[in-house]
C-alpha cells in the first residue's frame, strides 16, 4: 500500500467512525427516552411545547403555560411531585393515537372536546372554556366583528379548522394564507401584511402577553366557536373520574383562578368562569 | 487552477484595467444599495431589534435548549440514511453491471422509479404507511418516515456512485484479475469494489450534503424535529423573531454543508494526485447528474484518468 | 374504486407543478447563464459574488429559502411581487425561490461546459479582436450550451421534483394535494402510486428527450 492510499484509507476510517458515532447516539437518545417509563413514581404528561400561555418550553428547558400549570397540579393530586412529570410533545394529528398506544397517562395540549375524538379516547373536564377568535393590532380599528374579516388577510396554521371555520361561515371573502406555526403568522402580523390571526383566544393572549408584543396586538372579543379544553386519557380509563376530582378541587382552593391570571393576565383577555365538570358549551 | 489565466479575455491593458474598476466600482454600488435597502426595510419593521437577535449571542440555553437538539436530530437522520442507504446502493449498483439481463433490468427498474420520484413524496407515504400499518410512536415515526424517504432515494442514487466508481476503474484491473484466474464474483469483492469505493469517497461525502438539505423537509412538513423545526419553540419563545430564527438556522446549515463540500472537495484533489493508484475518481459534481433518471451523457460525466481533466 | 377522487382537482395540482417547473426552469436559465458569466469574467469582485453566491445557495435546504421568500420577502419586505391575492402571490415567491436556487446548478453545469470549448477557439476570437462579452456570447456560450444539454436536463429533472418543496408556504401543487389526501382519505397505497405514477410522467419523458437531444446537438471533437 502506497502512502497516498493509507491516507485515504484513514480518511475512510474517519467517515466510518463519525458515522458510527452518531449512530451510537442516536442508540442512546432512543434509550434515554425509553427507560424513563419504567419508574413508578414518574408520569408521562402531553403537553404542546410551542403555545405561549398555554404549553411552551422555555430556554431552560422548563415548561410553562396554563395547560403545564393545571397538568402540574393535577398530577399533584394523583400523587407525583413536579419532579416526577415527564413532559411530553403532543402535537396536535398525534394526539389520540399517544393516548390509545400509551405513551402518555394524560394529555392536557389545547385539546379541544368533540365527538369524534371522543370516540376514541376519554375527557375529563372541561378545564377552560376558549373560544375561537382573532387577534389585531392595537391601533387597528377596522376590525370590530367577524364579518369586517371580509377582504382581509387572515392567518393560521397549516390544517387548523378555526381558519376554514372563518372563511366558510363568517367571512367568505377573506384572504387565508397558512404557515407552520404561528409565529410566522406573527410576524406578518407586526410587518402588517396580515390582518389578523385567527386560532383560540387562550393561544393567542398567550402571545399578546408575551414582554415583545405587549401593547401591540389586541384581541377581537368576537367568541366565534366554543372550544371546551379537556384532559384526554385512555378510553375507560379510571384516571378520568380521579383527573376530575382534581379539577374541582383546582378551581374551589383558587389555584385556577392564579394560574388564569398568570398565564393569560398581561393580555387582557376576559376568560369564561371555571366550567363545571362535564358541562359541555356547545 | 486559480492562478491558470482565463483564456477568455486578454491580460487586461491600462484601458480594460480602467474599465475593470469602473465596472467593479458600479457592481459594488448596485450591492451596496441593495444591502442597503434590505438592512433599512428590515429596521423600518423592527427586525434589527436587538431583543430579536440577542438570544442568539448572550444566551447559551437557545443554543443547548433548541438549536443543537435539532441539529442532532438532523445529523442522526443524515447518518442514519447514508449507512442504511449505502450498502443497499452498492447491491444495486453492483446489480446494474450483473451479467444476467433479468438482474440488471429489475436493478436498473428500482433506481430509475425512485430517482424519478420527488423525496418529499417518498417521505409522506413513509410517514402515512408507518401509522397505518405499524405501531411506531409519534415520537419517532417521524423519524423513521424520514429516513426510510431519503434511503429510499438515495440508495437508488448510490446505486448510480457505485456503477460510476466500478466503472471509473481502468478495464486493466479487470482484466489483470481475469489473467490469474479470479472468477466474476472474486473478481468484484476482491478487485473493484475494494478500489472503487476509494474512488467514490469524495461522491459519497457530497451525497451528505444533498440528505442534511432533505432532513429539513421532514422538519417542515412531517413534524420531526430537526434543525429547521427547532426555529418553532424557538421564536415561539423569544416574540417571534421568525426572522433571525430562520437566519441563524440558515447559517448553521451552509456551515455544515459548506464543511461537508470542502472535505469532498480535498478528498477529491487527493485522490488524483494519488501517483501509484488508479487515480480514478468519480467527480463530486457529477453526482447531481446520477441524481435523476435518464441516461447521463455530457462534460459532468465519469472519466476513467482523473488526471486528464485539469481543465475544471 | 377511483371514487375517492371525486371532489379533489388532481390534474390542477399537476398543472401547478408543471407551471412552478416552466417558470423556475427559465428564470433559472436567465440568471444562471448571468453568474456563469460573472464566475468567469474580468471583474474580481463579480468573480467573487458569483462564487460566494454559489457556494452559499448550494449548501442551504431548498425549504430553507422557499420559507424565507415567504416570511422574509413577503411577511416583512412587503414584497408581493405585483399580486393581489395570496395564492398568485405564494405561487410567484416559490418560483423567485425555485430560481434562487436552481440557478446555482444551472450556473455551475454552464461553467464546466465552458471549461469544455477549446482554448484555440478563444484565442482565435480574441486574435480577431472581439471583446469579453463578445467572445461569451458569440463563440463560447454557444458551444457551451450544447454541450451541456445533458447536465442541464438533469437539473430540469431535480428542478421538477424541487417543485413540491412550495408546498411549504402552501402552495397547491401535487405535494400538498397528496398530503391532503392521504390525511383524509382511506386508501393510502393507491394514492401513492397515483402521485409516484404523475411525477415519473413528468420527469422521465423529459430525460428521454433531453437525452437524445443531448446527443443530437453535441460538438464533435
Amino acid at each position: 500500500m502506497n502512502p497516498h492510499q493509507r491516507k485515504l484509507s484513514r480518511a475512510g476510517v474517519a467517515v466510518a467512525a463519525a458515522l458510527a458515532l452518531s449512530l451510537s447516539a442516536a442508540a442512546c437518545g432512543d434509550g434515554g427516552d425509553g427507560g424513563s417509563d419504567g419508574d413508578g413514581d414518574k408520569i408521562n404528561v402531553g403537553i404542546k411545547f410551542d403555545q405561549p400561555g398555554v404549553g411552551l418550553k422555555t430556554p431552560d428547558g422548563s415548561y410553562t403555560g396554563f395547560d403545564v400549570d393545571v397538568a402540574t397540579y393535577v398530577a399533584r393530586q394523583l400523587g407525583h411531585e413536579p419532579g416526577d412529570i415527564v413532559w411530553k410533545e403532543a402535537k396536535s394529528a398525534d394526539r389520540e393515537t399517544m393516548l390509545q398506544r400509551g405513551d402518555v397517562d394524560f394529555i392536557a395540549a389545547s385539546y379541544s372536546i368533540n365527538d369524534e375524538r371522543a370516540k376514541k379516547v376519554d375527557f375529563a373536564g372541561p378545564y377552560l372554556l376558549a373560544h375561537q377568535d382573532v387577534l389585531i393590532r392595537a391601533d387597528d380599528k377596522s376590525i370590530t366583528k367577524p364579518s369586517d374579516l371580509n377582504n382581509k388577510k387572515l392567518c393560521s396554521v397549516t390544517g387548523s379548522t378555526s381558519a376554514q371555520n372563518v372563511k366558510t361561515k363568517l367571512a367568505p371573502d377573506a384572504q387565508l394564507q397558512e404557515y407552520g406555526g404561528y409565529s410566522e403568522c406573527l410576524t406578518g402580523l407586526e410587518n402588517g401584511v396580515i390582518d389578523a390571526v385567527t386560532t383560540d383566544d387562550s393561544i393567542l393572549a398567550g402571545y399578546a402577553a408575551q414582554d415583545q408584543f405587549r401593547g401591540k396586538f389586541k384581541l377581537g372579543g368576537f367568541k366565534m366557536s366554543n372550544e371546551n379544553y379537556g384532559i384526554g386519557v385512555q378510553k375507560g380509563s379510571e384516571l378520568k373520574a380521579r383527573i376530575n376530582s382534581a379539577l374541582e378541587k383546582m378551581v374551589s382552593d383558587g389555584s385556577w383562578d392564579k394560574a388564569v391570571q398568570k398565564n393569560f393576565g398581561p393580555a387582557g383577555y376576559r376568560n369564561e368562569p371555571a366550567p363545571k365538570i362535564g358541562t359541555i358549551a356547545k | 487552477m486559480k492562478s491558470r489565466p482565463s483564456a477568455l479575455y486578454d491580460v487586461p491593458g491600462p484601458r480594460a484595467r480602467r474599465r475593470n474598476v469602473l465596472y467593479t466600482v458600479l457592481f459594488l454600488l448596485a450591492l451596496a444599495l441593495l444591502i442597503w435597502w434590505v438592512a433599512r426595510s428590515l429596521a423600518d419593521k423592527n427586525q434589527l431589534e436587538w431583543s430579536k437577535w440577542d438570544p442568539f449571542f448572550t444566551d447559551a440555553r437557545t443554543w443547548t435548549t433548541y438549536i443543537l437538539p435539532g441539529l442532532k436530530n438532523t445529523v442522526i437522520a443524515a447518518a442514519l440514511a447514508m449507512a442504511i442507504a449505502l450498502p443497499l446502493g452498492a447491491l444495486l449498483g453492483i446489480g446494474r453491471l450483473s451479467d444476467h439481463a433479468w438482474v440488471r433490468g429489475a436493478a436498473g427498474a428500482v433506481v430509475e422509479f425512485f430517482r424519478a420520484i420527488p423525496v418529499l413524496i417518498l417521505m409522506l407515504f413513509a410517514n402515512a404507511a408507518y401509522a397505518e400499518f405499524t405501531d411506531i410512536s409519534p415520537e419517532t415515526r417521524p423519524l423513521y418516515a424520514v429516513v426510510t424517504g431519503l434511503v429510499l432515494y438515495n440508495a437508488s442514487v448510490l446505486a448510480e456512485v457505485v456503477r460510476a466508481g466500478i466503472l471509473a476503474l481502468p478495464r486493466g484491473q479487470t482484466d489483470a484479475a481475469k489473467a490469474i484466474g479470479m472468477r466474476k464474483g472474486q473478481t468484484m469483492t476482491h478487485v473493484l469494489l475494494p478500489q472503487s469505493v476509494t474512488a467514490m469517497l469524495p461522491a459519497l461525502v457530497s451525497q451528505l450534503v444533498v440528505i442534511v438539505k432533505d432532513t429539513a423537509l421532514g422538519g417542515a412538513l412531517l413534524n420531526f424535529s430537526e434543525l429547521l423545526a427547532s426555529v418553532r419553540p424557538m421564536s415561539a419563545n423569544y416574540g417571534a423573531n421568525t426572522i433571525a430564527s430562520f437566519t441563524v438556522v440558515a447559517v448553521v446549515f451552509v456551515a455544515l454543508n459548506f464543511a461537508l463540500t470542502t472535505f469532498a472537495a480535498w478528498l477529491e484533489r487527493r485522490l488524483r494526485r494519488a501517483k501509484k493508484s488508479t487515480g480514478a475518481v468519480v467527480r463530486v459534481d457529477a453526482v447531481e447528474d446520477l441524481a435523476t433518471p435518464g441516461e447521463h451523457a455530457g462534460p459532468a460525466d465519469v472519466r476513467a484518468d482523473g488526471r486528464a481533466d485539469d481543465r475544471n | 374504486m377511483f371514487d375517492f377522487l371525486t371532489g379533489y382537482d388532481l390534474l390542477g395540482a399537476f398543472w401547478v407543478t408543471v407551471q412552478l417547473t416552466v417558470y423556475s426552469a427559465i428564470g433559472s436559465l436567465v440568471w444562471g447563464t448571468l453568474l456563469a458569466a460573472m464566475r468567469v469574467s474580468p471583474v474580481p469582485l463579480m468573480r467573487g459574488f458569483g462564487t460566494a453566491y454559489v457556494n452559499i445557495v448550494r449548501n442551504i435546504p431548498l425549504t430553507v429559502i422557499i420559507v424565507f421568500t415567504s416570511l422574509g420577502l413577503f411577511q416583512t419586505l412587503s414584497i408581493s411581487l405585483g399580486a393581489k391575492d395570496f395564492t398568485t402571490i405564494n405561487f410567484r415567491l416559490a418560483v423567485l425561490g425555485l430560481i434562487t436556487y436552481t440557478a446555482a446548478f444551472v450556473c455551475e453545469a454552464l461553467r464546466s461546459g465552458i471549461n469544455t470549448v477549446p482554448a484555440g477557439q478563444v484565442e482565435a476570437a480574441r486574435a480577431i479582436g472581439l471583446s469579453f462579452p463578445q467572445v461569451l456570447r458569440l463563440i463560447v456560450l454557444p458551444q457551451a450550451f450544447r454541450s451541456v444539454v445533458g447536465p442541464l436536463a438533469n437539473v430540469l429533472i431535480a428542478l421538477t421534483k424541487n417543485t413540491t418543496v412550495a408546498a411549504t408556504i402552501g402552495v397547491a401543487e401535487a405535494a400538498l394535494l397528496m398530503r391532503e389526501m392521504i390525511e383524509n382519505e382511506a386508501q393510502l397505497i393507491l394514492i401513492s402510486v397515483i402521485f409516484a405514477f404523475g411525477f415519473i410522467c413528468l420527469t422521465l419523458p423529459t430525460g428521454l428527450l433531453l437525452g437524445w437531444v443531448s446527443k443530437k446537438v453535441a460538438v464533435r471533437r
